[in-house]
């Protein structure tokens, strides 16, 4: 191990993520493939038992993990704890990684698939627990807004179908192409698309039940 | 009526959680706990020594990893766009070096700045070298040679000071685009120049420019800038994203790197004490406690006076300050009795009404071809809070003296654990030391505490090795602060004593201030039948580990328990100075299952009671108008009964030792055979003092250090000495550690 200086992943690297002829050019637009080689590099890195790789890594999505599980299991407690159980599980699982696909792709995969057990295991206790920390610390900032508009968020979500939920994080919150949140959740795009459209029909549904009451 | 989309999308943006900090450090680490276990188990133990060659070797992959590059570039076109002069723009990358640990290893560094360069032309990102001197806050325009147009200057940082990191904990890679006149950075740099220039030690300024040819230029930039630059951003969100991300990647490994220097601060754990209360003899005759021979308070307590600052309350355990010295008292003729208790009472110096009551018990020293066997293993805290120079460090300098007081047959066995834990050395024989001390070597530090697990491996390893004949203890090296597995006093206790009954010992030496969990810590060595003792330097370890090896690995008694009869024909009232996490219950004496402390081979343990004599002018406590009616039958020559209670260290059968203590155990002051009591009583009134001084009337430090000088006595290793200096001391210390 110790004289491995050279880890394999680099003719890997240069296969998947050719990084583009001429650069430094700072008259042409930085490149995608950059901005993911820096994502993919670092895994492959850290799957290659580079630790301070697999930190940079950690340090730098964790917020995504987080914002996923928040937004799955509704509240920030929880939340972290899913976080700090896939951190862990990544350190495991980053040596399956082989820059076959974009790491966040991969990531999302991964933190979903957590939540789903995270859910699962919660079973009969369906209501989320609501997060009053939250909401009371945005009633106390005087961000009552805020806080109505994360209350009804969250009950928004709780009622959605999982894979409709599940793709709402993706698209709405977190902001991927459909392409891409096809791609984490194994379906085409257009079922994104066709998902989206479900969405807003049981949002507009929901807010018709609330009205009438 | 808005679409539902994106009512549901402004309802996410405004409640995007923001990560807290702690939980997410509290993860990384975790993960990298379990990262490591992960490595470890691949690579079998090498990782350690082979993972700062690989993370420098790849510091430039991961920089430009960690780079968030569209940024880079984003905030390139605008200037270019600004100035069409501009034909050059550096960019120059900070990465804050562990510079200590670099400095120790000395001439590998050069090597490894070489294959670092070597690394970086690999990497087919082009490094063009700059061959004109640019000081930092402005590079001429034509100093540099243009190759692609943009040259980037990868300059290593070294800081020796904490305060570097501390200032700037994001200073670890950060794009910086200096051009001319870019007086945004140059405002940014101003405060922080000196220090990074004064951060470039000459040697390695030498061995990096030898290596690429390239000057240094040392640039920083706070990433409130980059913030602010990006918020301008058209993509705001995404870009702010980003920024953040950047930010937190730099944050961790800024963290890092603060690691080795940070200090915490009053974060000591300590438990609660109450000092005993004055007893009035006629309503609570007798007085009951467990031996204590830890000397754990004492260092802790000198640690803290040495660096200006008085002990918090709770540090100050008075009988561990008072047992921490070694006094001259006679020793038992044979094994057979393995103590012998020597009582003497002497007027007490703060009270003129009252009286000092010292009770010394003196253990069996085993002879060398007495002591058995040994089968030790160190389990050791490599968390990353362990990275101090008064932790690791210290602690394998002091293992290293241990060796030296073990013999060739006596086996050691090194587990640590961090994140995950670790056996870093099987059962090895002293006779094969350069193996034990080549493990110690590659100790390191880093990662969270999984204090609970490295527990129970050592245990398993002291079982595997298991020598019914010899000793078997583990001996726990730690700062106290386990943070990852069970980390529930009262879980662990449990553990301990559980294990306790298959024979294997543990002992605790703490290191480190700042952040020590002496609480934890005496729990699991009253629990595990050991001893805890605090290591602050190399000399306490010496005395600690080599001096008093004896006491500490080899135990002649255990469950050692005192109790006292007062006569209240002599005695009024008395107060036990001290023991107050020791008492026991009166009925407990006689009852084999409580647990007591240990006396090792060799040791002495010293309990002072003040006590008022019957008859004194002026009591503490107001004699009861109603007093029970009762004649005093008793002998008044007879001051009190001492009995201990003692099991021999395989049996389960407790023995009882009794003895008078008369009149004639009485001496004045002035008495020379009185020095140790004497001395003892300074030390005594020097921890009460500390505490608050509640019986103390108008005693005060240079009262016990005029004591305590009086009684130094031949002093063979100098330990009188330095408490007179730390009387001294504590007169000027201030109350609370001011913050750094």
């Amino acid at each position: 191990m110790a004289g491995k200086e050279c880890p394999p992943y680099r003719a890997l690297l240069q296969k998947n993520f050719p990084i583009p002829q001429g650069f430094p050019h700072p008259m042409r637009p930085m490149d995608d493939m950059l901005q993911e080689r820096a994502d993919e590099g670092l895994a492959l890195c850290a799957a290659n038992g580079d630790r301070e790789a697999f930190g940079v890594l950690l340090e730098r999505h964790y917020g995504l993990v987080l914002g996923v599980g928040m937004r799955l299991l509704g509240n920030r407690a929880e939340a972290e704890d899913l976080a700090q159980d896939v951190c862990i599980g990544l350190a495991r699982k980053i040596r399956s990684f082989r820059g076959e696909a974009k790491f966040t792709t991969w990531l999302y995969q991964v933190v979903l698939n957590a939540g789903r057990d995270a859910l699962r295991r919660r079973g009969t206790r369906a209501q989320a627990q609501s997060d009053f920390a939250q909401l009371d610390a945005l009633n106390r900032a005087g961000e009552a807004d805020r806080a109505a508009q994360a209350h009804w968020l969250r009950q928004a979500l709780a009622a959605l179908k999982p894979d409709l939920r599940e793709t709402a994080i993706l698209v709405l919150d977190q902001g991927l192409t459909h392409a891409e949140a096809g791609e984490v959740l194994g379906v085409s795009e257009t079922t994104i698309s066709w998902r989206l459209h479900e969405i807003r029909k049981a949002l507009k549904a929901q807010a018709a039940r609330e009205d009438a009451k | 009526m808005t679409d539902e989309l994106d009512k549901l999308e402004s309802a996410f943006e405004a409640t995007r959680p923001e990560p807290d900090h702690a939980a997410r450090r509290r993860a990384v680490e975790a993960a990298l706990g379990a990262y490591d276990a992960e490595n470890a188990t691949a690579a079998q133990g090498s990782a350690a020594g082979a993972r700062p060659t690989r993370q420098r070797a790849n510091w430039f992959a991961r920089l430009i990893g960690g780079l968030p590059m569209r940024l880079t570039y984003k905030r390139l076109n605008p200037m270019l766009l600004g100035g069409a002069s501009l034909a050059t723009i550096a960019v120059a990358m900070i990465v804050a070096y562990d510079y200590p640990k670099k400095r120790l290893e000395g001439p590998d560094f050069a090597i490894e700045q070489r294959q670092n360069a070597a690394d970086t032309r690999d990497e087919s990102v082009a490094l063009r070298d700059d061959k004109a001197n640019a000081p930092a806050p402005s590079v001429p325009a034509e100093s540099a040679e243009v190759q692609g147009s943009a040259s980037v200057q990868a300059v290593p940082s070294t800081k020796p000071q904490d305060r570097f990191q501390a200032q700037v904990p994001n200073a670890e890679l950060e794009g910086n685009l200096a051009g001319a006149g870019n007086r945004s950075v140059d405002r940014l740099i101003g405060g922080t120049e000196s220090d990074t220039r004064q951060a470039d030690a000459p040697v390695l300024q030498k061995s990096v420019g030898e290596a690429t040819g390239r000057d240094l230029a040392a640039r920083r930039e706070s990433s409130v800038l980059e913030t602010e630059e990006m918020a301008a951003e058209p993509r705001s969100r995404v870009a702010l994203k980003e920024a953040k991300q950047s930010t937190s990647s730099a944050q961790v490994k800024a963290d890092d790197a603060v690691a080795p220097t940070y200090q915490d601060q009053g974060r000591d754990n300590f438990e609660e004490i109450e000092a005993n209360p004055v007893k009035v003899v006629t309503e609570e005759r007798v007085s009951t406690f467990s031996i204590d021979v830890d000397t754990a308070s004492y260092s802790f307590v000198r640690g803290q006076i040495l660096r200006g600052v008085l002990p918090q309350k709770d540090a100050v355990r008075v009988e561990e300050m008072v047992n921490y010295f070694p006094y001259d008292y006679p020793l038992p003729e044979s094994r057979e009795t393995p103590f012998r208790a020597d009582v003497q009472v002497i007027p007490s110096p703060w009270n003129d009404q009252t009286r000092l009551m010292r009770i010394g018990i003196q253990g069996y020293a085993l002879a060398e071809e007495e002591k058995p066997r040994s089968n030790l293993v160190f389990l050791i805290d490599s968390s990353g809070s362990m990275n101090a120079p008064d932790k690791l460090p210290l602690l394998k300098n002091a293992l290293k003296l241990m060796l030296e007081a073990l013999d060739p047959d006596d086996t050691v066995a090194i587990v640590t654990y961090a994140g995950a834990a670790g056996t870093v050395l099987e059962s090895t024989p002293v006779s094969q030391a350069g193996r034990i001390l080549a493990a110690l070597e590659r100790l390191h530090a880093g990662g969270s505490t999984a204090g609970a697990e490295g527990i129970r491996q050592a245990y398993q390893l002291a079982e595997a090795n298991y020598d019914a004949e010899g000793i078997n203890r583990v001996i726990l090296a730690t700062d106290g602060d386990f943070n990852v597995g069970i980390t529930d006093i009262g879980e662990l206790e449990g553990f301990v004593e559980r294990k306790r009954k298959t024979g294997v010992l543990l002992s605790v030496l703490g290191f480190g201030h700042g952040n020590l969990n002496d609480a934890l810590m005496q729990a699991l060595a009253q629990n595990g039948n050991g001893q805890a003792a605090y290591i602050d330097t190399l000399s306490e370890a010496r005395k600690a580990l080599v001096e008093e090896a004896g006491s500490t690995l080899f135990p002649i008694a255990k469950d050692v328990k005192i109790q006292i009869e007062f006569n209240p024909a002599a005695v009024a009232e008395y107060r036990l100075i001290g023991y107050e996490t020791r008492m026991l219950r009166r009925e407990d004496f006689n009852n084999d299952k409580v647990d007591a402390g240990e006396i090792g081979s060799g040791h002495r343990v010293t309990a002072l009671y003040e006590i008022t004599p019957a008859g004194a002018g002026q009591r503490q406590v107001d004699a009861l108008r109603y007093q029970p009616v009762t004649e005093l039958e008793a002998n008044p020559s007879e001051l009190a009964f001492l009995k201990v209670r003692y099991k021999p260290p395989g049996g389960d059968v407790s023995k009882l030792v009794e003895t008078v203590i008369p009149r004639s155990a009485e001496f004045d002051a002035s008495d020379s055979r009185t020095q140790e009591t004497r001395f003892a009583a300074a030390v005594a009134g020097f921890g009460q003092l500390l505490r608050g001084g509640r019986h103390m009337g108008d005693f005060t430090y240079d009262d016990v250090a005029a004591l305590a000088e009086g009684a130094k006595g031949p002093d063979r290793f100098g330990y009188r000495a330095e408490f007179l200096n730390l009387v001294r001391l504590a007169k000027s210390a201030a109350a609370l550690e001011p913050l750094k």
